[in-house]
């Protein structure tokens, strides 16, 4: 049996560990120098830790044996699991649900303004500027493997390239833009040239490291750019040369937004096919066996940062223009984590699943007005717990599939045929010729 | 040149480099052992920092000694945080063990902004006063005010944990297994060395260290804050990687070296660039020489 005295007696002492962990920062408080103790809040996180432990080691000692007990007895839970398994397979071998669900969304997206009030307007309008950030990053993060831990430098930026150009030479909106966007390549390049011998987690604190003095730099040359005070008085993008009154302005900044973000879909699904793509996912596997294949790293690494940072400056450009207001509090490293844990969130290299989690992840504190003071805690242990139970993401990317028949003139007719179909996956990794889209197991 | 300042600054220095020594010692044995970055490694300074407040903050209304109440704080707080390492290895990083290198990093940094928000959620946003301070030493005065009290008892008694440390590292069984175990894991635990243990071990020194240090560094600047751990995680990172990451002198000198150079900024230049020398530091050393001062240079195998 799976709840025997045993297991339940250890979950008992797990709590009572975490209990006893945890007591003096939740359950004492310094008021004014008396101690106030608060023993409920303790113990009801001891309840909660029982049953989470419970379920953490049926998940491993059951769930992954397939639903079965050590005995060769089958799981009491084991319908839920086989449940789960259910649905997550079905996601993933339909991924032209998540194409719907994309298009559903931007029919209802595109007549929102006309039904809801000004406000819902500005955040789904900030929504879709962090669709276009997290995919951004997924280009490096996802398709590429290079874990960047300072995304947020290249948004900074993209609206400081706005904000300063406007506010010293006058330059608007739409001149702007191509700048930024620019100005960010040129910013990535400036990142990725020291940083292409290095790796893993080496590079993920280099890149935190460059976010961290492109916000100093910001903030401590207050002369220039305003410092922690930030640029205000930022003009709203004009409408072919007309001014528009606030309320029509503010349609047409959710209107550019989500343009923007459309195309950013569009272009990072185009450019996952595409050879400079390939190249990047060919980089993610397996650095060295694909520069055995040919592939240049230096060219293929500049490239991802590239084509990476360059959508965080067009989206710091609308967000200096939708917000008229920036500091460099709105560039820190949380916000890095935040743009991440989309990346994380969705499945890594996954279009689909990467802009679902970002507007999930950017719209849920507006909605859940209790949900947002926990926000980031809620983000922090979704990052552990992803990686731990699902570390493919919520919507993983689907591999691309060769036919070996349709070499042989049949086209299409092995679709249904799963002896015949293989991932690109198992073929790179050389493993027998089953069809396992499950997780990225490097060897 | 003023000497007596040049003095001053060198102090303060070295008392702030062996507290990023104390901290980047968990950085590097944690490294050294499963080659991961712990991220979360600076939030268990701060909870260090926090619990010797909580218990300061008790013991001060009950009326104990100063030095009591420091020696107290600081007992519980090493205990409280060796057992938030134990457990953090526990749950974030060792259902990762064989993964990618990626995912238990992820991880890490999910665990450290869990742990910021749990202090902020739990106990407060604002910066709190510690309440007591390292008492005035007499005998210090004789050496016309260079060294403050609080410099004094910093530098003997992060030395001293240091040296202890060496001892352990070098002369004991378990000292021995650790090395071996960061030397080739896969060899020690067919030596009988158990490597879950020696790595639950690490964590446990490495965050006790740590907690040791937030509350030094609480008692010196007499403030603690929920945010501490991140500019001080990355600066100990950086300290452990100037000293060559993997290498316990390594840690202490590189923890000393990036004190006195932030000490001499800000004594000479000015102190709104310190943050930016530590992270532009950290850049070069890890693009122009990544094995550090005292580290062996890694040959990658194919």
């Amino acid at each position: 049996m799976f709840l025997s005295a045993k297991r339940l007696f250890r979950s008992l002492m797990v709590s009572l560990w975490f209990m006893c962990l945890v007591f003096p920062i939740m359950g004492i408080k310094i008021v004014k120098k008396v101690a106030v103790y608060s023993f409920d809040s303790v113990f009801y996180l001891g309840i909660g830790i029982f049953f989470a432990s419970l379920a953490w080691a049926w998940y491993f000692e059951v769930y992954l044996q397939g639903g079965m007990e050590k005995d060769g007895k089958k799981s009491l839970f084991a319908p839920v699991g086989q449940c789960w398994k259910k649905i997550t397979t079905k996601i993933e071998d339909t991924p032209s649900a998540g194409k719907y669900t994309l298009l559903i969304l931007l029919v209802v997206f595109s007549i929102l303004p006309f039904v809801s009030s000004m406000y819902q307007t500005t955040i789904f309008a900030l929504a879709f500027l962090y669709v276009m950030l997290a995919l951004g990053l997924n280009i490096v993060v996802g398709i590429a493997g290079q874990l960047v831990l300072g995304y947020a430098a290249f948004y900074a930026i993209g609206a400081y390239t706005y904000a300063l150009l406007n506010q010293y030479l006058g330059f608007g909106f739409w001149i702007c833009l191509p700048i930024a966007g620019f100005v960010t390549v040129i910013a990535g390049f400036v990142l990725a040239f020291p940083v292409l011998k290095l790796r893993g987690d080496y590079l993920a604190i280099v890149t935190l490291g460059f976010g961290e003095i492109v916000r100093l730099l910001i903030t401590n040359f207050s002369d220039f750019t305003g410092g922690a005070k930030g640029v205000s008085n930022i003009p709203r993008p004009s409408f072919f040369g007309m001014e528009l009154s606030p309320n029509m302005n503010t349609i047409y900044v959710y209107y550019l937004a989500l343009f923007a973000a459309l195309i950013t879909i569009v272009v990072v699904a185009r450019l996952k096919d595409s050879r400079v793509g390939m190249a990047l996912q060919a980089l993610k596997d397996d650095e060295i066996a694909s520069e055995a294949m040919g592939i240049d790293l230096r060219k293929t690494k500049l490239a991802a940062f590239a084509l990476g940072s360059c959508w965080a400056g067009f989206a710091g450009v609308l967000f200096a223009a939708r917000n008229s207001f920036i500091s460099p509090a709105s560039f820190t490293f949380m916000d890095s984590v935040m743009i991440l844990s989309m990346v994380v969130l969705g499945g890594m290299g996954s279009i689909t699943g990467v802009a679902l989690a970002a507007l999930i992840l950017a719209l849920m504190p507006e909605y859940l007005r209790a949900f947002s003071e926990y926000r980031m805690l809620i983000f922090g242990l979704v990052m552990v717990l992803m990686m731990i139970f699902r570390p493919q993401g919520m919507i993983p990317p689907s591999k691309r599939k060769y036919y070996p028949s349709a070499l042989f003139g049949k086209k299409g007719s092995g679709k249904n045929d799963s002896a015949q179909k293989f991932s690109a996956n198992t073929i790179a990794h050389g493993n027998s010729l089953n069809e396992s889209t499950e997780g990225e197991k490097h060897a | 040149m003023d000497w007596q300042y040049f003095l001053e600054i060198t102090f303060s220095g070295l008392t702030r480099g062996s507290i990023y020594a104390l901290i980047a010692l968990g950085y590097t044995m944690v490294y050294g052992i499963i080659e991961l970055i712990n991220f979360a490694h600076g939030e268990v300074y701060m909870l260090g920092a926090f619990t010797s407040f909580i218990v300061a903050s008790i013991l001060g209304t009950m009326g104990f000694p100063v030095g009591a109440i420091l020696v107290i704080a600081a007992l519980i707080a090493i205990l409280w945080c060796a057992a938030y390492g134990y457990t953090l290895e526990k749950v974030a990083y060792k259902p990762l063990r064989g993964e990618s290198r990626l995912a238990p990093l992820i991880s890490a940094i999910g665990m450290s902004i869990f742990l910021q928000n749990y202090v902020q959620l739990a106990q407060t946003s604002d910066f709190i006063r510690f309440p007591v301070r390292i008492p005035r030493f007499d005998f210090l005065s004789q050496f016309g005010g260079i060294v403050r009290s609080s410099d004094f008892v910093i530098l003997v008694s992060s030395s001293l944990i240091m040296i202890c440390l060496t001892l352990f590292i070098r002369y004991t069984k378990m000292g021995k297994a650790m090395r071996a175990t960061a030397q080739n894991r896969k060899m020690a635990m067919l030596l009988g060395i158990d490597a879950d243990k020696i790595i639950s071990l690490t964590f446990i020194i490495g965050s006790g260290l740590a907690a040791f240090g937030g509350l030094l560094i609480a008692s010196h600047t007499s403030q603690v804050g929920f945010s501490i751990g991140f500019l001080a995680g990355m600066k100990a990172f950086t300290a452990a990687v100037l000293g060559g990451i993997g290498s316990i002198p390594g840690a202490m000198l590189g923890g000393l070296v990036l004190g006195l150079a932030e000490g001499y900024t800000t004594g000479y230049f000015s102190g709104d660039y310190e943050d930016v020398l530590a992270f532009s530091l950290l850049i070069l050393i890890l693009v122009f020489r990544p094995s550090g001062l005292l580290g062996k240079a890694k040959v990658q195998k194919v």
